[in-house]
């Protein structure tokens, strides 16, 4: 007996996997704590190993991402516009992209973080992780909001989420400049050429709380219509 | 004349056997659909979803089903042209559900959804028309079908998203929603057992002898509303609930007092489907009959042999036991992302709707109030994604299913013509 056609008025559901997608972008970003603790003791190895998993969480998301673009035909009808899926799951995805980069910039190059900033460093590397955790966290309340028909109470709990998002975000912004002038103190004594980079591995630090910030306002944007 | 005296056994045998088919066919593709949201849902196994079909798609068929079957003898052709030539009318009937249960195991070998409803309609119009001419259809009555694709799944999907609706209101978007669902499922419950109490005693108790007034019908569609609603609050009670499951917002534990919705649910589908399809394959087999027995004189209103309802009660449960296994396993399987309170608004519409269209005797179709049903829901923002193109197909299928079905018909009347040498 062939498929019946009336299931296929059910398309599999896009939901579940943009949930599944943010998990996995946030573990890739979430190894980066471990990993920058290698990195503080000189564990080149050990740091690879990390480095080597956070890509592949990477191409996990990257796959996931795909499949989600593939299962969004024109003509699914959805409870969320299909444009905002679509850039939502863009936006989790660069914070994959970004911890990758950082990891495979900070190995290449077998950076040295002064030990002088390591300290602040790492709790702004820790906030900025928070803040993608806690985008990952409203974006799992995604099949609690289809429960509720987007409305009502679960709408104001992940505002409230969202809210906090922000916060964290503009945490790890005075967080930025704070280790930017720590590291400037430092700066005379170090290589000019690695210092160059330190700045850019800081900055891209941040951009992981930044996108993390921007998934939120894409999951705003799809509750606002 | 003589054709029916001197075959009338074996017509009515032949009548028999093509209505068995066509009700075998019902059973197998038809009823997966009324079941599989349940079985999506994961409210119900296969099995269990078996089993609550076979019951209550014979007991629709038994309790329920007698109103449709008129609208299909008399509603869709008129019988006068047919007074002198009643052998074309036995050979016309038997011809349609042939020419419908073909159609039905063609489309459901293809995958496509079409309404059994319409597949029997289409052909009876096509053999009339070869038979008698234009005349004797009464295009009025077609014309309405023709509205039924649109008016139909309006009202479904209407039902479907008040009743979701109200959930949002009543329990979801509450501060606790678990204790609600405790309080409110209830309630639903007895809606549903009202709805279908009150049809089978104005519409069915007939058929097996009992009449009711008005009061006492209500009456005692209130009684067993409010001991369904009961017997639900117990099996309801005796849940284990998982407190660790949700901090917030309770969702999962709430869903599982849904689960027990939808089993009342799905034998209220059961038995809609049951008391509105069972017509098709019984309608013009029960038409063959009575022209049979009164010796070619072609009643106005006569009462089905007893042995009709049963026979097309049981083609549809074999079908379904024997073929439907499968399709339910597929549906239950491929659907992603229904869950039980979402299903559940999904089908006690689809139910009403039916079980309501077969009181009137409008022989509408359980695969459109479904689709619209399931629209209905999705417009509430309930259901993850809804395959538009599919609908469309859907929607496509039962147009073109009223021209198929009238020329199958036509093809097998002729053969038949052919056959007994009228």
């Amino acid at each position: 007996m062939p498929t019946n056609a009336f299931l296929g008025v059910f398309a599999k559901s896009p939901i579940k996997p943009v949930e599944e997608h943010i998990k996995i972008v946030h573990k890739a970003s979430k190894a980066l704590i471990p990993f920058f603790n290698h990195v503080f003791k000189g564990e080149w190895d050990e740091a690879e190993t990390l480095r080597v998993q956070i890509r592949n969480l990477e191409r996990d998301a990257d796959k996931l991402k795909r499949e989600v673009r593939l299962q969004l035909p024109r003509g699914l009808f959805m409870p969320v516009e299909r444009t905002d899926l679509l850039e939502l799951i863009t936006h989790q995805d660069k914070i994959a992209n970004k911890a990758k980069d950082i990891a495979g910039r900070v190995v290449g190059r077998e950076m040295v973080i002064p030990e002088s900033i390591q300290a602040d460093f790492l709790t702004y590397l820790q906030r900025c992780v928070d803040a993608t955790k806690q985008a990952s966290k409203a974006i799992n309340e995604l099949d609690e909001l289809l429960e509720t028909g987007f409305r009502g109470r679960e709408v104001t709990l992940v505002e409230n989420m969202l809210v906090e998002l922000d916060a964290i975000e503009q945490d790890t912004d005075d967080m930025q400049i704070k280790i930017r002038q720590e590291l400037r103190a430092v700066e005379a004594g170090l290589n000019p050429v690695d210092v160059m980079f330190l700045y850019k591995i800081i900055e891209w630090v941040g951009e992981l709380a930044d996108i993390a910030e921007r998934v939120g306002s894409r999951l705003e944007l799809m509750l606002a219509r | 004349m003589d054709i029916i005296a001197s075959y009338g056994t074996m017509l009515v045998l032949l009548a028999a056997a093509v209505g068995f088919f066509m009700a075998y066919g019902i059973g197998a593709n038809d009823v997966a659909n009324a079941m599989g949201t349940s079985v999506g849902s994961k409210a119900l196994t296969i099995k269990q979803a078996i089993l609550i079909a076979m019951v209550f798609e014979f007991a629709g068929a038994y309790l329920a089903g007698g109103e449709v079957t008129s609208t299909i003898r008399k509603g869709i052709i008129d019988a006068t042209p047919f007074a002198d030539i009643p052998e074309l009318m036995v050979l016309g009937m038997i011809s349609a559900l042939f020419a419908a249960g073909a159609w039905l195991l063609l489309a459901s070998m293809l995958g496509w959804p079409v309404s059994t409803t319409h597949s029997i309609i289409g052909a009876i119009i096509g053999f009339a028309l070869v038979a008698v001419g234009s005349e004797a259809i009464q295009w009025g009555k077609v014309a309405g079908i023709v509205g039924s694709w649109i008016v139909t799944p309006a009202i479904s999907g209407f039902i479907a998203y008040l009743i979701f609706m109200s959930a949002q209101k009543l329990i979801f978007d509450t501060s606790a929603p678990l204790q609600n669902a405790k309080r409110f499922v209830p309630i639903y419950m007895a809606l549903a057992g009202f709805v279908m109490a009150l049809v089978t005693i104005k519409k069915g108790l007939k058929h097996i002898g009992i009449n009711l007034g008005t009061f006492e019908g209500y009456a005692l569609a209130i009684g067993i509303a409010v001991a369904v609603g009961l017997i639900g609050k117990m099996a309801i009670a005796r849940l284990k609930m998982d407190p660790k499951a949700d901090k917030q917002m309770q969702f999962n534990n709430v869903e599982k007092v849904f689960a027990v919705l939808m089993v009342l649910t799905a034998c209220c589908m059961a038995f809609a489907h049951g008391s509105n399809d069972v017509a098709n394959a019984i309608g013009p087999l029960a038409a063959v009959v009575n022209i049979v027995e009164n010796d070619g004189v072609i009643a106005k209103k006569a009462a089905l042999a007893w042995w009709i309802l049963p026979l097309g009660g049981l083609g549809i449960v074999a079908g379904l036991a024997i073929l439907g296994k499968k399709v339910i396993k597929t549906i239950g399987e491929g659907i992603t992302h229904l869950t039980p309170s979402r299903g559940f608004a999904a089908e006690l519409a689809a139910a009403s709707t039916v079980v309501i269209a077969s009181g009137t005797g409008l022989p509408i179709s359980t695969t459109q109030t479904l689709v619209g049903a399931v629209l209905g829901v999705g417009m509430a923002r309930g259901i993850a994604a809804l395959n538009m193109s599919v609908i469309r197909n859907i929607v496509v299928s039962w147009v073109i299913t009223l021209p198929v079905g009238a020329a199958l018909a036509i093809v097998i009347f002729y053969v038949l013509r052919a056959a007994f040498g009228v």
